[in-house]
């Protein structure tokens, strides 16, 4: 019975899970047409597939500046997807990411005395580490004062907005551009052969992509995140708290240092994001010295929900945003407004936090339809669909029996 | 015949279960009806479809002989059906009055109409003995005397047909009998009484016929009178239970676990400590019963000892040591294993799926982990054996996420982690709270087990049968205090049931 099969896989975890993202995304992308057609409604269909081919119009460098602009993305992602894992709720990830940049680039202008490749290497590790900082301060004040994480970590959010600001102005500054001044050429992130792969050829000049080693580090990173998550007695006991602390406390697990821990972790994510960024050469970004506070940080938290806090995942909706960010600036040779398409981007992300709700809806809704193609005869074995999303029974009983026998021809 | 409320070849299902298959269950006038059956027979569900919680695949509901819809609880309360929550549904910081009134106040120009109401309260109060005093306030009042606001609230709706959802899980004995008084006056007041329970004695006691549900199937319908108990649980259970927790006499040796005038200071600033100066020894091949009215401090008592809650004065040592200011973790290592009360608050990761429950306790040892990566299949063959060895039933085995599996066999999940990992001392709180007969015989025999291996075991009970029939030693705790020492052999549920309300106070005294 093939209908049969189709409704089962989207009731397989996993599966649901790719199937409800992919859900949220096309409703919002859909939404992002409507903004286009009430915008200017002659123009939306070419708009909307310029957007669409987005990343993929701009040739190899195009793509390039897709993982060039997804790895902050990946990072702040995976910060606050870390973090969700153990119940904690990061939107400091902008902060810990601008620290992590300031420190890279302090680093990278001042250090000089560093040889070759420790350079780069040192103005990393600095950033990580100031990244952690960013987030160590929260959760110590997590664990033992009670202080919630939001609250903290929002405030760490302006003091480093502030801080940054102050270090560029004094140390790093470039007056002529209001912009942090070029890193020394040794803190320059390497290629790693990305630059033979991501650039495009106008005329006779090659033009190369911003993207570095960068962007492999980061996807490295994700997959290490995955396995601490996955296969560790640390993330064991992470995950434990965050599903449930009392149970944690219970068998012994050290909840506050966990939770201290956990924010550090997240903060060095955020902060290598930061220093993985601003360390890639003339072509790179620069700290703008303006009181605002990093987009990269709160895109984390969509990145996160997109991919529900999967390391692996997060790797993938971050390149969708930034895929649609660079679709969205090609939007403006159709004269779109750039708001308009901040617009769009902030409807697509917003939509996409839906996968969660996608995420419990599908089941429920194939196994209806399965219900009603086989009727209501619907007698399953009990291996095969006993299921996290049963409602709750009333009363005293709520566990049905799962006995061998129990309901089962 | 004349019945009041029939519910004819009811079926309802969820996904992946029936949990009610062609159920037919028929309510005299005037008669106290029992619905008795292991938890997950399918007896709230029935209920719940009978108070227009769930509508049910197939099957109709008659009242007086015709066919009604209930579609929620408010079509329910119009046929006149009242239910007594297992939880009762009450606020705690109104009067008995405004409790009783609530949904269905009388009002005049938006102001309440108390006075009328009160009148009626107290009538319905003398007429059926349910003595309450209406302006106390619901906290400051006994549970025995809120239970009685419960009825007082159906009695007040005009509701003819009453159900108790287990009314006497919370009642001491004497309250218990009480209560069966209350429900025979109201039966021979015209009312017809919807029992649910699993305990036989209650049975006997007040119904007039019993139906047993088993798996969510209708067994049969039964006159209590002439059926003995023995025939009852067998058609709940499908085979003969043993009520009797079959055990030789302890052999208590040395001690295990000395609690030395201990205290905990409340949560809640202001309130009196919930355990209070308190001393108890624990040895070697005796079941020690801590029995007590839910919340007079066993809670505390048994969270100070598993390190859960600091001690506020007095030492706790465990084979000799003093473990009052350990870590849970070092405690845990130093032996001592707990089934917790609350098993989905503390006893697992709900989302966690089976074996990585299983190891919740032990994940670290080397073997399991290596470098600090989990060891997945030695994990996973632990789980295994466990689940094998005691018989834990789950949908997808060790990989079942814990969240879908039933009560009893999270429960025995749970005892099999804790048993397994060989502790010196084993605590067990309320382990067979919320369960069925067949698992409540099964958790018994492995309390007893553990004592014939010459370990230490603590219990700590509301259940009276439990406290009798397990321990070899019962300490009494009243308000944060252990007011007697009794042995099961020389005393009665009676006796038991002055010392825990309080009404009579004995010396516990320990030798150092």
């Amino acid at each position: 019975m093939k209908t049969n099969k189709t409704g089962k896989i989207l009731e397989n975890e996993g599966l649901n899970s790719v199937v409800s993202s992919l859900f949220a995304i096309a409703i919002g992308l859909l939404f992002g047409y409507i903004v286009l057609l009430i915008t200017d409604p002659s123009k939306a269909t070419d708009g909307f597939i310029t957007m669409i081919a987005g990343g993929f119009s701009g040739g190899g460098r195009g793509i390039g500046q897709v993982l060039y602009f997804a790895t902050p993305l990946i990072m702040t992602g995976l910060s606050v997807g870390f973090a969700f894992k153990t119940g904690l709720f990061n939107i400091g990830a902008s902060g810990q990411f601008i620290m992590g940049a300031v420190t890279a680039i302090y680093v990278g202008v001042h250090w000089t005395f560093l040889p070759g490749a420790t350079h780069w290497i040192v103005a990393l590790i600095m950033a990580t580490l100031v990244g952690a900082l960013w987030g160590f301060i929260p959760g110590l004040l997590k664990a033992y004062l009670n202080v919630h994480e939001v609250i903290a970590t929002i405030m760490m959010n302006y003091i480093g907005m502030y801080l940054c600001n102050h270090i560029v102005k004094t140390t790093v500054y470039d007056a002529s551009k209001n912009l942090s001044m070029n890193v020394a050429e040794t803190a320059v992130l390497p290629k790693w052969g990305m630059d033979d792969i991501f650039y495009t050829h106008v005329g006779t000049f090659k033009d190369i992509s911003t993207v570095n080693a960068g962007f492999i580090i980061s996807v490295v990173v994700a997959i290490i995140i995955y396995i601490i998550l996955n296969k560790t007695t640390f993330g064991y006991e992470l995950k434990a708290c965050g599903h449930n602390p009392n149970a944690s406390k219970y068998a012994g697990i050290n909840a506050k240092r966990n939770i201290v821990l956990s924010m550090t972790i997240a903060g060095a994510l955020a902060g290598l994001g930061g220093g993985l960024v601003f360390l890639s050469g003339p072509t790179g970004r620069r700290i703008n010295v303006v009181d605002e506070l990093a987009t990269e940080g709160f895109n984390g938290i969509s990145v996160a929900l997109l991919a529900v806090s999967n390391p692996i995942g997060i790797i993938f909706s971050a390149l969708f945003i930034a895929y649609l960010t660079q679709g969205g600036t090609y939007l403006q040779t159709l004269d779109f407004m750039p708001e308009v398409i901040e617009i769009i981007i902030a409807c697509i992300i917003y939509f996409s936090a839906f996968a969660l709700i996608f995420k419990k809806l599908l089941p429920t809704i194939s196994r209806k339809l399965r219900a009603k193609k086989e009727g209501t005869s619907m007698r399953v074995g009990s291996d095969s669909s006993v299921d996290v999303a049963r409602p709750e029974s009333v009363g005293d009983e709520p566990e049905q029996g799962h006995n061998d026998d129990g309901g089962v021809i | 015949m004349d019945y009041i409320i029939e519910m004819l070849n009811i079926r309802k299902e969820f996904p992946g279960i029936v949990a009610n298959d062609d159920i037919t269950l028929q309510l005299k006038r005037g008669e106290i009806h029992a619905l008795l059956g292991e938890n997950g027979a399918g007896k709230s569900t029935l209920m719940s479809v009978l108070f227009g919680m769930y509508t049910p695949e197939k099957g109709v509901i008659k009242k007086n002989g015709e066919e009604v819809k209930i579609k929620d609880p408010n079509d329910a309360n119009a046929l006149g059906i009242g239910m007594v929550h297992q939880h009762f549904k009450l606020v705690k910081n109104f009067t008995v009055l405004q409790n009783i009134i609530l949904g269905v106040e009388d009002t005049s120009k938006g102001m309440l109409q108390l006075k009328e109401a009160k009148r009626k309260v107290l009538e319905l109060s003398e007429k059926y003995g349910l003595k309450i005093d209406p302006d106390a306030l619901i906290e400051d009042i006994t549970v025995g005397q809120q239970q009685r606001v419960e009825i007082l609230k159906m009695l007040y709706r005009e509701n003819e047909v009453l159900i108790f959802d287990e009314p006497t899980a919370v009642l001491t004995p004497q309250e218990i009998d009480e209560l069966m008084k209350i429900m025979k006056s109201l039966v021979a007041e015209g009312k017809s009484i919807l029992f649910i329970t699993h305990k036989l004695n209650e049975i006997k006691a007040v119904a007039d016929r019993c139906s047993v549900l088993r798996k969510g199937r209708y067994i049969g319908t039964v006159d209590v009178a002439s059926t003995s108990k023995e025939t009852m649980s067998e058609m709940m259970v499908g085979h003969q239970v043993n009520f009797k927790v079959d055990k030789a006499p302890a052999n208590p040796t040395e001690k295990v676990l000395s609690v030395r005038n201990l205290s905990v200071k409340s949560k809640d600033s202001g309130h009196k400590n919930p355990v209070n100066n308190v001393s108890f020894d624990v040895r070697k091949g005796e079941i020690v019963c801590i029995a007590g009215i839910d919340g007079n401090g066993q809670s505390e008592l048994v969270y100070a000892l598993a390190g859960m809650m600091p001690v506020l004065e007095g030492s706790i040592s465990l084979n000799g040591k003093d473990i009052t200011k350990d870590k849970i973790r070092s405690r845990n290592k130093a032996g001592l294993s707990h089934i917790p009360e609350d098993r989905h608050k503390d006893g697992l990761v709900l989302d966690y799926n089976l074996a990585e429950n299983i190891v919740l306790k032990n994940y670290f040892v080397p073997g399991f982990q290596k470098m600090g990566f989990i060891n997945k299949k030695k994990v996973n063959m632990y789980g295994q054996r466990l689940i094998d060895q005691y018989d834990v039933r789950s949908g997808q085995g060790i990989k079942t996420v814990v969240r879908s599996m039933s009560g009893g066999n999270q429960q025995k999940a749970i005892i099999a982690r804790e048993i397994e990992i060989d502790p010196e001392l084993l605590i067990a709180v309320q382990p067979t709270r919320g369960l069925d007969v067949g698992a409540i015989e099964y958790i018994h025999k492995q309390l007893v087990a553990q004592r014939d291996k010459g370990k230490a075991v603590l219990l700590v009970s509301l259940e009276l049968d439990e406290v009798m029939n397990v321990s070899d030693r019962i300490l009494v705790m009243y308000e944060g205090e252990l007011v007697a020492e009794l042995d099961p052999k020389e005393t009665d549920v009676r006796e038991l049931g002055l010392y825990m309300a309080g009404s009579k106070r004995g010396e516990v005294s320990v030798e150092d």
